[in-house]
C-alpha cells in the first residue's frame, strides 16, 4: 500500500468522523470547528487528486471566510445550550433512519455499477493548476464568470436590505 | 484510486449531511449540514474530472477541466448563498430571539 493509499484512507476516515461529530456535538461552536476539519480533509483530497487551485480556494473560501462568518454569527447571538430545546427523541431516530436509508439505497444502487476500469488518476496531469484553469475560465467561461459577479452584487444588496433595521 | 471509493465517500458525507438536516433544530447547524452536502458533491465532481482525464487525457490534455471550473462556480454560488442565508437567520433571531426552526412554522399562516 503506497503513501497515496494511506493518505486517501486517512483523509476519508478523518472526513467521515468529523462529519459525524458536526452532527452530534451539542455545542454549536464545536460543530463549526469540526466542520473546518472536514473541509481541511476535503482539501487534502483535492491535493491528492492534483486539483491544487481548488484545494487552496476551498481552504481560503470555506475553511477561512465562510466558517469565520458562521463563528461570527454564533458569537453575535450569544447562544447557550440550555436554552436550545432538543428535538423529540423519536424524531431524531426517524431522521437518522431516513438518512441511513438514503445511504443504503444509494450504495446498493451504485455497488453493481460497472466501474472497475474507471480510475481517478492521481499524481499526474496538470489540469488543476491555476494556469490551465485560468485560461479555460477566461476563454470559454467568460460569460458565466461575469454573471457570477452580478450574482455577488445582488447577494450583497440583498444582505443589506434584509439586515437593515426597519 | 478506483472511482468507486470516491463515490462511496461522497455518498456517505452527503447522507451524514441529510441526517444532520433532519435531526437538528438549530438553524445554523442545519445550514452547516447543507454546506457539508455541497462539499461532498464538489469532491465527487473533482474525482470525476480526474476520471475523465484518465480516460481521455492521452487524446486531449485538457480533458476534465470543465468539471473543476464547475466546482469553482459552485463555490462562488455557495459563498453568495451563505451570506444571504446568514442574514436571514440573523433577522429571524432579531425578531424571535431564537434560531429554532420549529418557530418558523409561523410562515404557514
Amino acid at each position: 500500500m503506497g503513501i497515496t493509499q494511506v493518505l486517501f484512507w486517512f483523509l476519508s476516515i478523518m472526513a467521515i468522523l468529523s462529519a459525524i461529530l458536526v452532527v452530534i456535538s451539542k455545542n454549536p461552536v464545536h460543530s463549526v470547528l469540526w466542520l473546518i476539519v472536514v473541509f481541511v480533509a476535503i482539501s487534502g483530497h483535492y491535493i491528492l487528486l492534483d486539483a491544487q487551485f481548488l484545494a487552496i480556494v476551498n481552504l481560503i473560501v470555506y475553511a477561512g471566510a465562510i466558517m469565520v462568518l458562521f463563528l461570527f454569527v454564533f458569537m453575535l447571538m450569544n447562544l447557550n445550550m440550555e436554552t436550545e430545546p432538543q428535538k423529540n427523541r423519536w424524531l431524531k431516530i426517524a431522521g437518522v433512519i431516513a438518512g441511513g436509508s438514503l445511504l443504503l439505497v444509494l450504495v446498493a444502487a451504485l455497488k453493481r455499477a460497472d466501474l472497475k476500469m474507471q480510475i481517478a488518476e492521481m499524481g499526474s496531469g496538470d489540469i488543476g493548476l491555476i494556469h490551465n484553469l485560468g485560461l479555460s475560465l477566461f476563454h470559454d467561461y467568460v460569460i458565466p464568470f461575469e454573471v457570477s459577479s452580478v450574482l455577488f452584487l445582488s447577494a450583497m444588496v440583498g444582505v443589506v436590505v434584509i439586515g437593515k433595521k426597519e | 484510486m478506483p472511482i468507486n471509493y470516491y463515490i462511496f465517500l461522497a455518498v456517505t458525507l452527503f447522507c451524514i449531511g441529510v441526517a444532520g438536516v433532519l435531526t437538528r433544530r438549530n438553524a445554523i447547524i442545519i445550514f452547516m449540514c447543507v454546506e457539508l452536502m455541497l462539499n461532498a458533491v464538489n469532491l465527487l465532481l473533482v474525482a470525476f474530472s480526474k476520471m475523465q482525464f484518465h480516460a481521455l487525457g492521452k487524446v486531449n490534455p485538457q480533458a476534465g477541466i470543465d468539471a473543476q471550473l464547475f466546482v469553482f462556480f459552485i463555490m462562488v454560488v455557495a459563498a453568495a448563498e451563505v451570506s444571504v442565508g446568514l442574514a436571514i437567520i440573523v433577522m429571524m433571531y432579531r425578531n424571535t430571539h431564537s434560531i429554532d426552526v420549529n418557530f418558523l412554522n409561523r410562515l404557514k399562516h
